[in-house]
C-alpha cells in the first residue's frame, strides 16, 4: 500500500507552476477537495481485494471463539462461574468483534513507514516546496482510504456480526453508542497522529523499521486487540491503562460492551481526546524541528 | 553454481548431489545473513520477543483457567510443550520454506523463473530451498527451551517411543505446511498475482495453533473433520504435541497413523499440482 511506483497520491496533477496558479485562484478548500477525489479514485481501484481481505480478517476470530469457548467450560468446571475478568462468553466473543471495528478505525497500515521511506528517499521535498501540507495531506489521503474501507468492507462486517448476533446481548443505550461512536472517531485521529508522529522519528533515525516493529509488538498486546485488558493483573493493568494504546482497540470495544460507564466514561473520553491533541502537537512539533535538520539534493 | 553442478561437455544427463546442493545454499545463505550481522541480531531479537508476548498472553490465560477445554488434559505445561510444538514446526517452515514461496509467487509474476527452469535440477527442489532463513531458527531453539521446561514440570516422563517418534511427527507437520505453502504459490500461475491467497495461508494455519479438542458443536466439529481430513491442518501440530505432552495410554493411534499418510499424500498432491502449474506457465519476461 502507499508504495512510490505507483504515485498513489496522483501529485502529479497538483504540481508545476501552471496547478500553483490554479490552486491559488480556487482557494485552499478546492485543493482539499482535489486532493480527497483522488485518493478516494486511487484507493476504488483495489475493493475486490478488499472484501476479500476484511472477510479473511475474520478467520482468526473463529478460532478465537472457539479457544475461549473452551477455555469458559473449563472455568465454568472448575470455579462454577463461567467469567474472566468479568467477561462471560458471549461477551468476550462481542469483545472479539468490536475490536475488530475498532481496530478498522485506529489501524494506520503503512503511515508511519511511508513517512520514514519519503524522508529517506527524499521525496518528503515536495512538501517543503508546494503549497500542500504534508500532514493534511496524509489525513486526507487516510480518510479517503477509510471510507473506501467501510463502503467495501460494510459487507462482510455486517455479514460477520448477523452470524454471531446471538453473542450480543441487544444495542446498547443511545447516549452509550453515541460515546462509542466519539470514541471511535477519536481512535482514527489518535492512530493517524500517533503514527505520523513516529514516521516523523525518521528524520533522526533513517532506518525505523524495528522501532515501528516494537510498536507494532506492543500496540498488538496492550491495545486490547489480543485480549481485554482487564484480564492484567495489578501493576501490568495500571501500567497498560496509562498508554494512549487501549484507545485504539480495548477502549470504544468496551465502551460498547458497557464495561465503562458514568464518571469513567467521561473521563475516559476525555483523556483520548487529551491524547488526541497531545500527538496533533507531536507530530505538528516533530514535524517542525525534523524539517530544521532535513536536507534534500538533487532533483 | 559449484564447478561439478555444470553440465560438462558431452554428458547429457547429470545427477546432482542434492545433498551438496542443499549445503551450498544453506552456506551461501548463511554468509548473506552473517554480512548484515546486525540486522540478523535484530531479527532474531524480534521473533523471539513476539514469542515471548506470546507466551506472556497464555501465561495470562492460565491465570483464570486450569485447562484448555473441561478434562482435555490441556493444562498449562501440556499446553506450552503444545506451543513448543507449534514453535518448531513454523520456524522450521519459516526457516527453510517461508522465503523461498514468496520469492516462487514472485518468480512467476516476473517471468524469473526461467532461470529456475533451465538449471540442469529438479525445479521444485531448487525453488523451495534456494534460500534459507536462519534467524527463524531462534525461535527452534526458544522452541526446545521451552519444551524442556514444560516437561520437566509435567507429572510424568514421556517414554522412549514417544520421544523417538515425536521428531518424525514434527517431519510431518513441516511436510505438510510445505505441501499447502508451495501449492498455494504455484497457483499464482494460473491467478498471476495471489497476494491475497497468501495471506490466506497465515489466516488459515490459525486453525493449527490451538488443540483441536476445542473445534466441538454444530460448527466446530465439521470443522474439525474438514481440517483433518481434507485440509489436515490440524494434525500438524497437535499430533506430535499430543505425543509429547500426553501420557502413553491417552494417545489416538489411528490419527498419528492417518498423519504419515496424510504428510505423504499432501507431499505427492503438491508435486502434481507443482507439475501441472509448470506446464501451464507461460514465461511472462521477453
Amino acid at each position: 500500500m502507499g508504495n512510490a511506483q505507483t504515485n498513489p497520491y496522483g501529485s502529479a496533477n497538483l504540481s508545476g507552476a501552471a496547478g500553483h496558479a490554479i490552486l491559488r485562484r480556487r482557494g485552499p478548500l478546492v485543493i482539499w477537495w482535489t486532493i480527497l477525489r483522488i485518493s478516494l479514485e486511487e484507493r476504488l481501484v483495489y475493493r475486490g481485494d478488499f472484501a476479500l481481505g476484511t472477510l479473511m480478517r475474520f478467520l482468526p476470530l473463529v478460532t478465537q471463539v472457539f479457544l475461549w469457548g473452551a477455555i469458559f467450560d473449563a472455568v465454568g468446571a472448575a470455579t462454577g462461574q463461567p467469567t474472566v475478568a468479568g467477561y462471560h462468553y458471549g461477551e468476550m466473543v462481542a469483545y472479539y468483534l468490536l475490536t475488530q471495528i475498532s481496530r478498522a478505525f485506529s489501524s494506520m497500515p503503512g503511515l508511519a513507514s511511508g513517512i520514514a521511506l519519503q524522508i529517506r528517499n527524499g521525496e518528503i521535498k515536495k512538501f517543503l516546496v508546494q503549497p500542500v501540507d504534508l500532514v493534511g495531506f496524509l489525513l486526507l489521503g487516510r480518510i479517503a482510504h477509510k471510507l473506501v474501507y467501510y463502503v467495501v468492507a460494510v459487507g462482510p462486517f455486517a455479514l460477520v456480526f448477523f452470524l454471531c448476533r446471538g453473542f450480543f446481548s441487544g444495542w446498547p443505550e443511545p447516549t452509550i453508542l453515541l460515546a462509542c461512536i466519539a470514541s471511535l472517531v477519536m481512535s482514527f485521529l489518535l492512530g493517524f497522529f500517533l503514527e505520523a508522529t513516529l514516521g516523523m522519528l525518521g528524520f533522526w533515525f533513517l532506518e525505523v523499521s524495528s522501532l515501528l516493529f516494537v510498536y507494532m509488538l506492543f500496540s498488538f498486546f496492550f491495545s486490547g486487540h489480543m485480549f481485554p485488558i482487564d484480564m492484567l493483573p495489578g501493576v501490568w493493568a495500571t501500567l497498560v491503562r496509562s498508554t494512549p494504546l487501549q484507545y485504539l482497540a480495548y477502549f470504544p470495544a468496551a465502551v460498547f460492551l458497557g464495561k465503562i460507564q458514568g464518571a469513567d466514561l467521561v473521563w475516559g473520553l476525555s483523556v483520548q481526546l487529551g491524547w488526541v491533541l497531545f500527538f496533533i502537537v507531536a507530530s505538528r512539533v516533530t514535524f517542525y524541528l525534523g524539517v530544521k535538520r532535513y536536507s534534500g539534493f538533487g532533483g | 553454481m559449484h564447478d561439478k553442478l555444470q553440465p560438462r561437455a558431452g554428458v547429457q544427463r547429470v545427477h546432482p548431489s542434492y545433498l551438496r546442493v542443499f549445503l551450498t545454499f544453506a552456506r551461501n545463505s548463511l554468509v548473506r545473513d552473517m554480512t548484515f550481522r546486525s540486522n540478523f541480531i535484530i531479527e532474531c531479537v524480534s521473533s523471539l520477543s513476539w514469542m515471548a508476548m506470546n507466551l506472556g498472553y497464555y501465561l495470562l490465560i492460565f491465570q483464570f483457567t486450569p485447562t484448555i477445554g473441561q478434562d482435555s488434559g490441556w493444562g498449562k505445561y501440556e499446553f506450552f510443550a503444545f506451543l513448543a510444538t507449534t514453535l518448531f514446526v513454523n520456524s522450521l517452515v519459516q526457516a527453510f520454506f517461508m522465503p523461498n514461496a514468496e520469492e516462487f509467487s514472485e518468480l512467476i509474476r516476473t517471468g524469473g523463473l526461467d532461470f529456475a527452469l533451465l538449471k540442469p535440477i529438479d525445479t521444485q527442489f531448487l525453488v523451495s530451498l534456494q534460500k534459507i532463513d536462519w534467524s527463524s531458527l531462534s525461535n527452534f531453539l526458544f522452541a526446545a527451551g521451552l519444551l524442556a521446561f514444560s516437561l520437566f514440570n509435567l507429572t510424568y516422563w514421556p517414554t522412549l517411543v514417544q520421544i523417538v517418534l515425536y521428531p518424525l511427527y514434527l517431519a510431518c507437520g513441516v511436510a505438510i505446511l510445505y505441501s499447502l505453502m508451495i501449492a498455494l504459490a504455484a497457483t499464482s500461475v494460473w491467478l498471476g498475482r495471489n497476494q491475497t491467497l497468501y495471506e490466506f495461508w497465515f489466516y488459515i494455519t490459525n486453525f493449527s495453533r490451538y488443540p483441536m479438542d476445542i473445534y466441538q458443536g454444530t460448527i466446530g466439529t465439521p470443522l474439525r473433520w474438514f481440517f483433518t481430513f481434507i485440509i489436515p491442518l490440524l494434525i500438524v501440530v497437535n499430533v506430535p504435541a499430543q505425543l509429547m505432552a500426553q501420557p502413553l495410554e491417552t494417545q489416538s493411534w489411528p490419527l498419528a497413523i492417518f498423519t504419515l499418510f496424510a504428510a505423504v499424500g499432501c507431499l505427492w498432491g503438491s508435486r502434481v499440482i507443482f507439475s501441472r502449474a509448470m506446464l501451464s506457465y507461460r514465461s511472462a519476461s521477453s
